[in-house]
């Protein structure tokens, strides 16, 4: 069984449907991240598993207590489960260590102070346990923010965008960081994000919600390579969606011929990677450069196929292609995809 | 139904409470047509004198506020950090306390409306000049700098431009300044200057005639209500010049010589006159009463009555500003909130008005309870109409404070806490209680020192026997017995003096960590490292 599940659950604000009729489970231990464009109902699936929002229907499960469903409430502060705002919402009138301590209230105090030292000292934090709130930098303010869920050994860790409040220079590091954190403290741990790079980079599974509900669920490997529709492929990361026609474990494309990662057969749309296709300046010629974009690592090109698409293609910035070069565009070697669900 | 849904209930009971009496008034004019009638003479009389009033305390205001922040924001001169905030000193002198001052010197031409215009001027200016200066700093260098490369001289950059973009703050403050004067019955009672607040009083004292005072008091009302108007929407204006404005804040200039000197002198001189000289005054006249046995009769029980009225009114109106404050922010709905609006129009409100518009509700409500219950008269003419009154004048003030700090805890700190494992009642003991804590203070503090200065609503509410300092003070200046009336005015002073110092500390240390954050100090620093010599 899983640690938490959750089940069927619908949640409307008036006309809106915020989250409906969404499943999901978490293992114990793992970092999931749920990845979705703002306005997804995932800050409400957030506040109702932290039991700030009451669903309409449905259930959530936390380690075998039944914490939201038909006829049961659990009130926020009986849940065990931890949250990290995505502004904080640190106590103003409370230092460091008072922030820390505060879900501690009812333990003895030696445990209470143990509790306190060891998870500030798991976030870094030690030096700053008398500092005042305002006094410390953002990426500290997170840190703080995080050892006061943490502390009070949670089963679950609830994250709502919490890089967004970050500038981009300190994101990348602190992203590692948290993630260190959460397995150093072995927790359980659903973030909640719209930012790709910072889900396929962090979690272990992730989960891509749309419309309240969960279309796609699996190792970001997985998602990214396999996506399960249309709308997931050109969600997570850029993408190319090709039409052919599938025989057993190959496709066959305008392009021409790319492996499946599962066996199809008849028309299919299938979805092509950027960093899937490669160029060949010599000889045929099947595309013209329309626009290049330098990101230093890679270089996206965007061509015009003489079929009249337009094609992405990421490749290393080792050797250039200039705006205006006729170009050969094919599929990388071993460059595998999958067919789409629209 | 949880302590969320039922707190929206008692926000709109206390709105209505508070504002219904105030709403009521004007219906003396439906009940009483022609009540003003008797009373011809009076109305023209009042109007005159109350806009002669309004006229040369707004100008007398406009000039001396605006001048005196424009000194302390646009120059530099020794002492200045320190002068500007002397000037303030003036808020904590009742009006009536320095025309008792002014009358006890027999300062020619005093008794007159224009005597009563220069004691307003004195000390109301600072409205008009805390806001002034506040718009001041908050002005762009970069504007001002313009205006120069655009070939102004200094001071006519300041004319043409700092002051012109300081408009609506400036008219802000000229609106509070008019209202303290709208408000006021002791100086123009004193000083036999009759306007509306003097009418009212002699309309219930000397005829008895409660549908005139009613009448009176509506006419008195509409005009401060205008007035409140008006400074909500300079208010509104003021806080969308300061948006606009942006970069470094402006650099005062350096004065040097003679000019220097004037530049301290002047406001230390206005200062000593309108605070200084008195205090020393009264304290010789303090001294002379002890010593002689002029002390008003009953001194030691006005002394009693006032702390009694102005401490338990010190809790009760933040208890119950705070009950209005809780149930907007409970109930997330736009009723609460407008019910919250509505309950702050006591905002200065003349105590006059205030007393009139109380006096009839209860006095039904007490027969009522009288006629079932022959219990006597309760509630009029006990300390009951006299909290009532205190209540509705004073509620905005707490209301400020407590909703200030209020706003320092955003929903999610609730949620915060309630993830954390604290049930409500936690959240509120140790999250809600000691972020209010300052704010609720701030509000008790401020309703104890208005209670001890307050004098027409206790003078006509008031129960027998039932005297405060504030009357004793009136009673003795009326009687031109100055010596007796010093003692209970030193008091008042020293009291107002609290939350002036409360303000200028809290100013202080935001000047302070403003200084450090700022840009434009960096930038300061920089310049003096380089102009000195290595």
């Amino acid at each position: 069984m899983s640690h938490v599940r959750v089940r069927g659950l619908s949640k409307s604000f008036g006309a809106v449907r915020a989250v409906h009729e969404l499943n999901l489970d978490i293992e114990r231990g793992e970092l999931l991240a749920v990845l979705g464009p703002s306005g997804c109902g995932k800050t409400t699936l957030l506040r109702t598993i932290a039991g700030f929002e009451q669903p309409d229907a449905g259930c959530v499960v936390v380690s075998d207590e039944v914490v939201a469903g038909p006829g049961r409430m659990v009130p926020p502060e009986k849940r065990r489960v931890g949250m990290v705002f995505q502004d904080y919402a640190l106590f103003p009138h409370l230092s460091v260590e008072g922030n820390v301590a505060f879900g501690l209230s009812t333990r003895p105090r030696e445990e209470r102070d143990g509790l306190t030292r060891r998870t500030l000292e798991l976030v870094g934090l030690q030096h700053k346990a008398k500092n005042a709130v305002h006094e410390l930098s953002g990426g500290e303010r997170q840190r703080v923010a995080l050892a006061r869920a943490l502390a009070p050994e949670p089963e679950l860790v609830l994250l709502d965008e919490p890089f967004s409040n970050l500038d981009a220079t300190l994101r990348a590091g602190l992203r590692r960081e948290v993630e260190l954190i959460l397995r150093d403290a072995e927790a359980t741990a659903l973030l909640v994000t719209h930012d790709q790079e910072e889900a396929l980079s962090l979690a272990d599974r992730l989960a891509v919600m749309r419309d309240g509900h969960i279309v796609q669920v699996g190792p970001p490997v997985e998602v990214y390579g396999s996506p399960a529709t249309r709308w997931a492929a050109q969600f997570v990361g850029e993408v190319n969606v090709l039409s052919g026609v599938a025989r057993g474990s190959g496709v066959e494309t305008e392009l021409g011929v790319f492996d499946l990662r599962a066996p199809a057969s008849g028309p299919v749309h299938v979805a092509v990677r950027p960093e899937q296709l490669e160029l060949r300046a010599d000889g045929n010629v099947n595309a013209e450069v329309v626009a290049r974009e330098f990101r230093g690592h890679d270089v996206l090109y965007r061509l015009r196929h003489e079929g009249g698409k337009t094609l992405l293609v990421q490749l290393p910035s080792l050797e250039l292609h200039e705006v205006g070069d006729a170009v050969f565009v094919r599929p990388a070697p071993a460059a595998r995809t999958c067919a789409l669900v629209d | 139904m949880g302590l969320g849904a039922r707190l929206p209930w008692a926000t709109l009971a206390c709105a209505l409470l508070v504002a219904g009496p105030l709403i009521g008034l004007p219906l003396s004019f439906v009940f009483a047509p022609g009540g003003l009638e008797e009373f011809s003479g009076f109305l023209p009389e009042a109007v005159t004198a109350t806009a002669w009033i309004l006229l040369g305390v707004g100008g007398g205001t406009l000039l001396l506020g605006t001048s005196l922040a424009a000194l302390v924001s646009f120059f530099e001169f020794p002492g200045r950090r320190w002068i500007e905030w002397v000037l303030v000193l003036p808020l904590a002198m009742p009006s009536y306390v320095f025309t008792l001052f002014a009358l006890g010197l027999d300062v020619p031409g005093i008794r007159s409306t224009g005597g009563a215009v220069c004691v307003f001027t004195l000390v109301l200016y600072p409205y008009v000049y805390l806001l002034a200066r506040a718009a001041f700093l908050g002005q762009s260098r970069t504007l001002m700098e313009a205006a120069r490369g655009l070939g102004l001289s200094r001071t006519r950059a300041i004319l043409r431009v700092g002051i012109p973009l300081a408009r609506p703050a400036i008219l802000g403050g000229v609106a509070l300044a008019l209202m303290e004067a709208l408000a006021d019955f002791g100086t123009v009672n004193l000083l036999g200057v009759r306007t509306f607040t003097d009418a009212i009083y002699r309309v219930w004292f000397e005829a008895f005639d409660r549908d005139a005072a009613m009448q009176l008091a509506t006419l008195l009302m509409t005009v401060t209500l205008t007035l409140l108007a008006l400074e909500r929407l300079a208010r509104g204006r003021a806080r969308h010049a300061q948006l606009s404005a942006s970069g470094d804040a402006i650099r005062p200039v350096r004065l040097r010589g003679p000019a220097a000197a004037a530049a301290a002198l002047v406001p230390l001189a206005l200062v000593g006159v309108v605070v200084i000289a008195p205090l020393v005054q009264l304290g010789a006249w303090s001294v002379e009463s002890i010593r002689e046995g002029l002390l008003p009769p009953e001194f030691g029980a006005a002394v009693r009555n006032s702390l009694l009225l102005a401490g338990m009114s010190a809790v009760l109106v933040p208890v119950v500003a705070l009950l209005l404050a809780y149930g907007a922010r409970a109930s997330r709905s736009r009723t609460a909130a407008a019910a919250a609006r509505t309950a702050t129009i006591g905002y200065g409100l003349p105590g006059s008005v205030v007393a009139v518009a109380v006096i009839v509700p209860l006095g039904w409500l007490d027969h009522r309870i009288d006629g079932a219950f022959g219990t006597g008269l309760l509630l009029t003419g006990t300390v009951i109409g006299l909290f009532y009154a205190y209540l509705v004048r004073f509620l905005a003030l707490a209301w400020g404070a407590v909703e200030a700090s209020l706003l320092r805890i955003p929903r999610q700190l609730d949620e915060a806490a309630r993830g954390l494992g604290a049930d409500r009642l936690d959240v509120l003991a140790r999250v809600h209680v000691p972020l209010l804590r300052s704010g609720l203070a701030t509000a008790a503090l401020l309703v104890f020192v208005e209670v001890m200065k307050e004098l027409p609503a206790t003078l006509l509410l008031r129960p027998l026997g039932g005297d405060t300092l504030a009357i004793a003070v009136w009673q003795a200046t009326t009687e031109s017995l100055f010596e007796t009336a010093a003692l209970p005015a030193l008091m008042i002073v020293l009291v107002g003096l609290l939350p002036v110092a409360l303000m200028i500390r809290l100013s202080g240390r935001l000047g302070a960590s403003e200084v450090e954050a700022s840009p434009a100090a960096a930038a300061w620093v920089d310049e003096a490292e380089r102009a000195v010599p290595a």
